[in-house]
């Protein structure tokens, strides 16, 4: 099926839930409320002419001017037909959090699990939400960007919470 | 007095104290020669069984998303060398494939063939190294040194092509660093003559191995549906029997003007991934083979001056070229086409995507990759759990990780 079939028959089904489809360069995004992503998400994976039962990718993206700050990009794609559409959820800065589709595809795990790690997205439902790439007493969200590359020496990360502890009294030693 | 072994139906309470078990709590790694990398495990035991698997990763994070939104199009490409750097040329044939098409950019014939030559090459050495170090984990020591022969006879080829061995950042947006020699492609195809000999010797080493067929056979199963519920991509798809290559479902390079077969397994076990490997390494050779005597006359960069490097000797002899080399080399691309795409390549490992978010600059607002280790690693509790300890040596070396695409 075209990518832009797909698009329509999504606008069909979920009339107030799609905000926008684009396309560039043959493939087709669907911009979406994050509220039902589960039904949207359970419908193109159970319909019989679309099944969309491979989720390729699950990522985050960052817009701190917008309104809506964040996305999260579901590309699915269906080894049965060989066709492929991109869904962005839109998330507020307040609230930035959706249902998990690791019901649907296990595959989502871990990327659910890394976007919340480097972007502070909540997936509700999700079963083991912990960080994933960065330690886990680390502090702030390192792919936002309003997050600097780099940062000044004062702000870096100095170690885990032990090593911490181990160098607090290090002044009461003198030791330089 | 009857003992109770398993605890089951057993109301004496005397009894059930004497032989109490308890579950063990085990750490592989970081730091082990198994996991391939730092991958460390915590796995709960009881007994040798496994109840419950525990990756964790990150270790080798180096914020490769990040640095890229920092950098232009031109300087992320040795970043992607740093991923898998066991097959580091796959790995800039996917970002160029995607860059390009981000781009719009037509990329030349002979290219398209000498990408695909090099990549099966990649994928030839990688599979050469996974045979090795797999064997070698599961207790077949002599494969090692007869797959290293073989790998060391294609990293010298690389050598002589690009100067690098292993991060080679030999492709350019638009084209490659270097026209390859016709010496080197003799060189390549007598290789290819005598490699298909090779495998079959590497067959004989393990193939009708009473060890091997034992540890690898009907351990780790994963059946198709779970496979692909699970976001597996390459032979260990293919392991389960799901023909799903992206060289034939999205062709790029010259996948499609070659006649090749994406062998694939049935059980979905240890043992039929290695047999969608060995399979693989004959197709590869026949891919190579065929691209080597198909092998287009004509430029191999493409013809955009905007995103591409002109040739030397245009710099040298006309304005407009020169200008163009100078503010591609200080700056990079100026602009890019607004928009977002996705754009997958096969890799040995399996599913190499790239997503860009591009807002019209010379760098990406978003890269995005979704490497195949990743998504393989998360399926390790899938495939370990109910199993053995000794088994999660044969499943890791089975799904084919490098931490290193894996962490990003």
């Amino acid at each position: 099926m075209e990518p832009s079939e797909i698009a329509t028959r999504l606008r069909d089904k979920f009339p107030l839930e799609v905000i926008e489809v684009k396309s560039f360069r043959d493939q087709v995004f669907v911009s979406v409320k994050r509220d039902r992503i589960t039904d949207i998400c359970r419908y193109l994976y159970e319909d019989p002419e679309l099944s969309m039962n491979f989720l390729s990718d699950l990522c985050g993206v960052d817009y701190p001017e917008r309104k809506y700050r964040f996305e999260v990009i579901y590309n699915l794609y269906s080894l049965k037909y060989n066709h492929r559409i991109i869904l962005k959820a839109q998330l507020s800065h307040d609230e930035p959090s959706i249902d998990s589709v690791v019901p649907i595809w296990n595959g989502a795990n871990w990327h659910e699990r890394e976007a919340c790690d480097m972007y502070g997205i909540v997936f509700n439902g999700h079963p083991d939400l912990r960080r994933i790439l960065m330690p886990e007493d680390w502090e702030g969200f390192p792919q936002r960007k309003d997050y600097p590359l780099k940062g000044d020496p004062g702000w870096e990360y100095r170690g885990f919470d032990e090593s911490k502890e181990l160098h607090a009294h290090d002044s009461d030693w003198n030791i330089k | 007095m009857k003992q109770d072994i398993g605890g089951s139906n057993n109301s004496n309470n005397t009894d059930s104290e004497r032989i109490a078990t308890k579950e063990l709590t085990l750490n592989l790694g970081p730091q082990h020669p198994a996991t391939h990398g730092v991958l460390r495990l915590v796995l709960d035991l009881d007994g040798e069984t496994i109840v419950k698997c525990t990756p964790y990763v990150g270790y080798l994070h180096r914020g490769v998303e990040k640095l890229a939104e920092h950098r232009n199009y031109m300087q992320i490409l040795p970043l992607t060398d740093r991923l898998d750097y066991i097959s580091s040329m796959a790995n800039n044939i996917g970002y160029c494939v995607a860059v390009e098409k981000l781009f719009g950019v037509e990329v030349p014939e002979r290219t398209q063939f000498i990408r695909t030559i090099v990549g099966e090459m990649t994928r030839i050495t990688n599979h050469l190294l996974w045979l090795a170090t797999h064997a070698l984990d599961i207790g077949a020591m002599t494969v090692f040194l007869y797959c290293f022969r073989e790998r060391e006879k294609i990293l010298d080829l690389f050598e002589k092509l690009c100067g690098a061995r292993l991060t080679v950042s030999y492709t350019r947006i638009g084209g490659l660093k270097n026209d390859v020699d016709p010496q080197w492609l003799d060189e390549l195809y007598r290789f290819t003559d005598e490699f298909p000999m090779r495998v079959e010797q590497y067959e004989t080493l393990i193939d009708k191995n009473r060890i091997w067929l034992r540890r690898t056979k009907g351990v780790g199963v994963i059946s198709a549906e779970d496979a692909i519920n699970w976001g597996l991509s390459g032979p260990t798809l293919r392991g389960s029997g799901v023909p799903y290559d992206v060289r034939k479902a999205m062709p790029y390079g010259a996948y499609d003007k070659v006649k090749w077969e994406v062998p694939t397994g049935k059980n979905g076990d240890v043992y039929d991934r290695y047999r969608v490997r060995m399979e693989e390494f004959r197709q590869s050779n026949s891919i190579i083979r065929q691209c080597i005597e198909k092998l287009p006359e004509g430029p191999i960069m493409a013809d955009a001056p905007k995103f591409t490097l002109p040739a030397k000797d245009r710099v040298l002899s006309d304005m407009e070229h020169l200008i163009h080399h100078f503010v591609l080399i200080t700056k990079g691309p100026q602009t890019a086409p607004e928009g977002e795409i996705y754009v997958a390549t096969e890799v040995p490992k399996g599913e190499l995507g790239f997503y860009f978010v591009s807002d019209g600059s010379g760098k990406p607002y978003r890269m995005r990759l979704r490497s195949p280790s990743f998504v393989h690693v998360s399926a390790l509790p899938k495939l370990c759990e109910g199993e053995l300890v000794a088994d999660v040596i044969a499943n890791i070396g089975s799904i084919d990780i490098v931490l290193g695409e894996c962490d990003r």
